[in-house]
């Protein structure tokens, strides 16, 4: 299949020669591979985005999943930024909170839309949500945003895994947040290089993390390390258009995730065999809401 | 390449909490189902690796019987597809397995009803994207991604050009297509992916061709 590029540096490459934004080689790619028109593929991602936004304010209403065990984070978030009291910044907690607030409305069995996947499909919004009330995009901004991140999860998607089950958290929450920081920094007006640069810092700092769900929920841990994937995406992407580089090219820091997934024991990699999943509070809640059996069950217990 | 499109990643809309073990566990059941080409009154799900060890805290089993019953990712009833099966008369039974799969996330379904039952192997590998590798014991490779339809037939010379002169027919354009066969002479499988949805009437054309078993079709 012919497709516009297969790692990172042939994105930057093209996004470079043609002058264009990593977004729109995106797009282009996406009506070549689909043959559809690009009014179509702008629709379906600015549902996309209404969904991932929708997901975000109920999630600042306050949700509870149905085993009680995540929910109201985002709340707390919001009032204590209310207060005026965030040491780390108003922006970012406010990233973080949003990013919180759609992990808790996915963990309550609500609609939310993947990106990559549902465990991690908090980062991407929470940070838009976030960096929106600084930069003030267009609506055709967040949208590209969302291309953007979409492009470096294509080549990590393709080039090593974006499955818990397959590379742990790293391949998940660790995608997202590469993915969201190099989305920042294009909509910050940042270069495809430095988005690249983004997305290697962001991801170099998430190597190694394990997927390790309490009893197989996904909930704990995941929901607070959405919340620190929008983090570190943020200070990733602060930090590349600042002129900061990675040493070790994007390719290859996506290339050593994959390697690293492959060596990683499978007790680590969504199976709530290892980690946190494995400790006595761990079990003791899988325990408590797995032995009769079922979410019908989870209900009854409630 | 596994993933083709923007929309592998940035999607898709899904009930939470997992799109590996929720939404690519209903794209799996509701592949079944379009392959079995009704709905069945059993189902024997068969879950391995993390699928085995997670299914209940993701939702998997209610996500494949909402499959089942033809819920896509986003339908809300996947909450309560248990209680509709009952109401559709669907029974369902989770088997747990510890064999070791190529790939983590993989659920064998079998499924069935008074004319008749079917295999189905789906891998679910990641974002909610999934493949099928397996029909009826043959190995394939099928992404779902694209509409398709699936020919099992006699192993004889000729099949093959039958059934492409008869998608050429109705303006079909093939645009990926594998043939193969669990013992030579005996019985073969076409997995055939086309660029747009197949009118029941050309399922039934293929359906009358000499030496052409059975037809089946996943739309898109």
């Amino acid at each position: 299949m012919d497709v516009l590029f297969h790692n990172v540096r042939e994105l930057v490459e093209r996004a470079e020669q043609e002058e264009k934004l990593i977004s729109e080689i995106m797009i282009e790619q996406e009506i070549l591979i689909t043959g559809r028109t690009r009014e179509e593929i702008i629709q379906q991602m600015d549902r996309n985005l209404t969904v991932m936004e929708e997901a975000v304010e109920r999630g600042l209403q306050g949700v509870q999943s149905v085993t009680g065990l995540t929910g109201g984070d985002a709340v707390l978030l919001q009032n204590y930024i209310a207060q005026g009291k965030s040491l780390s910044g108003d922006l970012l907690l406010d990233a973080v909170s949003k990013a919180v607030a759609t992990n808790e409305v996915n963990a309550a069995m609500g609609t939310i839309c993947a990106t990559p996947t549902a465990g991690s499909a908090g980062v991407v919004p929470g940070t838009l949500f976030a960096v929106k009330n600084k930069l003030n995009p267009t609506r055709e901004q967040m949208i590209r945003y969302l291309f953007t991140s979409g492009a470096f999860g294509f080549v990590v998607a393709n080039n090593a895994s974006i499955s818990g089950a397959e590379g742990g958290c790293q391949a998940e929450v660790g995608s997202a947040a590469g993915m969201a920081a190099a989305a920042i920094v294009e909509m910050a007006g940042g270069t495809p290089q430095q988005c690249s640069e983004a997305f290697a810092i962001t991801l170099k700092n998430m190597l190694g993390l394990v997927c390790d769900p309490v009893a197989g929920l996904v909930e704990v841990p995941c929901v607070k390390r959405n919340a620190m994937g929008a983090a570190n995406s943020l200070v990733a992407a602060d930090m590349a258009l600042a002129g900061v580089t990675s040493r070790i090219p994007c390719d290859e820091v996506i290339g050593a995730m994959y390697r690293i997934g492959q060596s990683m024991s499978p007790n680590l990699k969504e199976t709530a065999r290892g980690g946190l999943a494995a400790t006595p509070t761990g079990k003791a809640i899988s325990k408590a809401i797995l032995e009769n059996g079922g979410l019908q069950s989870i209900k009854a217990i409630q | 390449m596994k993933f083709t499109s923007v929309f592998d990643i940035i999607g898709p809309v899904m009930i939470g909490p997992s799109s590996s073990h929720t939404a690519g566990a209903a794209r799996i059941g509701r592949v079944a189902r379009d392959l079995f080409g009704r709905q069945p009154k059993w189902a024997k799900i068969h879950l391995y690796g993390s699928f085995a060890e997670t299914y209940r805290g993701h939702g998997t089993d209610v996500a494949i019987v909402g499959g089942l019953l033809n819920y896509d990712t986003f339908d809300d009833r996947i909450k309560t597809a248990f209680e509709d099966a009952e109401k559709a008369g669907l029974e369902y039974e989770f088997i747990p397995e510890t064999a070791n799969t190529e790939h983590p996330n993989t659920a064998r379904l079998v499924i069935g009803d008074d004319e008749g039952e079917m295999s189905v192997v789906g891998i679910s590998i990641g974002g909610g994207k999934i493949e099928v590798s397996e029909v009826n014991g043959f190995k394939l490779r099928l992404t779902g991604g694209m509409p398709a339809i699936l020919v099992v037939h006699d192993d004889r010379a000729g099949c093959i050009a039958n059934v492409a002169n008869c998608l050429a027919m109705h303006e079909v354009n093939i645009g990926h297509m594998e043939v193969s066969r669990i013992e030579r002479g005996l019985t073969a499988l076409m997995v055939i992916e086309v660029d747009q949805n197949i009118e029941d009437k050309v399922l039934q054309q293929i359906s009358l061709i000499p030496y052409i078993t059975k037809v089946s079709k996943i739309n898109n």
